[in-house]
């Protein structure tokens, strides 16, 4: 029996494989562990749960969209405005 | 009016890779290392998505100059909101040679066979530090210019630019159709998430050769040698403050 939040959670997984290819510690590091964190939720069937984890998914994507604005932010300024007093 | 906004993307390679020199010093190693935007280009296609947004134009077209591969970077572009894309196809070969000069003509071109009312350009590229295409393709074009803008406001033909300048800010107010040039702080780009790469692939990317739009791309320019810059040296710990003097006397330092 397919649950029908299936279709939503697959997405979620894609898009966080995608977004972590990015991810500083390397593709590979990233995406065992959005194994590990998919498989530790596989027995949850209760559809509020399911909805409340996909929203937590879509809260770490935009975390990590976040994180590497941060990062490349600060590389930029580290290399072009080194002079400067650094900005929080 | 046309309505129409010019944005200028190059792929460069991506900011977090360690750079290697060839060891003929003829360039740096490109094959199989990971490309990207060029930052600054994020900031001018944001910057242009946005202008979309607030409905004050109504169409932003991204191009990009180089090989095939080119064609990824435009389609970034395109998922982060551009419109369409145009891929000017330069052979490898000849792209290795391609400066600013060669880009901002082609630009110039463009612009005017699209008849922009603005074009938008990062400041300059992480690979070649050049910091000439934007200040080049305005002075081709005759067109009034606005760089390393920190903020940027259409005020019908006119056009607001706060640039970043040595030691703060200068206000520029100038007519439009204009070129723009995106420092750091102009806005934060957003990240072309998989979806909207998705959607992106049915958006159009024109091909045009560099020949269709009369351009000559013979470069005056040769590179003679490229080398990494110079290792730093190891400090040296001491025991005693007349250790140190003594260290610094021989440096010659005092």
């Amino acid at each position: 029996m397919a649950n029908p939040l299936r279709g939503e959670v697959v997405k979620l997984y894609k898009n966080l494989l995608y977004v972590g290819r990015e991810y500083p510690k390397g593709a590979t590091y990233f995406r065992e562990r959005l194994k590990c964190a998919f498989m530790k939720n596989k027995d949850v069937t209760d559809p509020e749960k399911i909805s409340t984890l996909v929203k937590r998914g879509n809260f770490v994507i935009k975390e990590l969209e976040a994180l590497y604005f941060l990062r490349k932010y600060r590389t930029m300024k580290q290399r072009y405005y080194g002079d400067e007093p650094v900005k929080k | 009016m046309s309505g129409r906004v010019l944005v200028g993307v190059k792929r460069v390679i991506d900011y977090a890779v360690k750079i290697r020199v060839k060891p003929d010093h003829s360039g740096v190693v490109t094959e199989g290392v990971k490309h990207s935007m060029n930052p600054f280009c994020e900031i001018a296609v944001e910057e242009a998505v946005k202008m979309k947004e607030k409905k004050l134009i109504k169409e932003v077209v991204v191009v990009s100059c180089g090989p095939q591969q080119v064609q990824e970077t435009i389609r970034t572009a395109l998922a982060m909101g551009a419109d369409r894309g145009i891929h000017v196809e330069v052979p490898a070969k000849e792209y290795e040679s391609l400066g600013p000069l060669q880009v901002s003509k082609i630009l110039a071109a463009l612009a005017k066979k699209e008849e922009a009312q603005l074009v938008i350009l990062g400041k300059q590229a992480i690979d070649g530090d050049c910091n000439q295409t934007g200040q080049m393709t305005a002075a081709l074009l005759d067109w009034p210019q606005g760089t390393f803008a920190s903020e940027v406001t259409l005020e019908g033909d006119k056009v607001k630019v706060v640039r970043e300048i040595d030691g703060g800010l200068e206000t520029i107010k100038i007519n439009t159709p204009a070129v723009l040039t995106a420092d750091l702080r102009l806005n934060t780009p957003r990240y072309a998430t998989l979806p909207n790469i998705m959607k992106a692939k049915k958006k159009k990317i024109a091909n045009v050769k560099p020949a269709d739009l009369g351009v000559d791309l013979t470069s005056r320019l040769e590179v003679l040698r490229v080398d990494e810059p110079p290792q730093r040296q190891a400090g040296v710990k001491v025991e005693t403050v007349d250790d140190l003097v003594g260290k610094l006397r021989e440096a010659g330092r005092i």
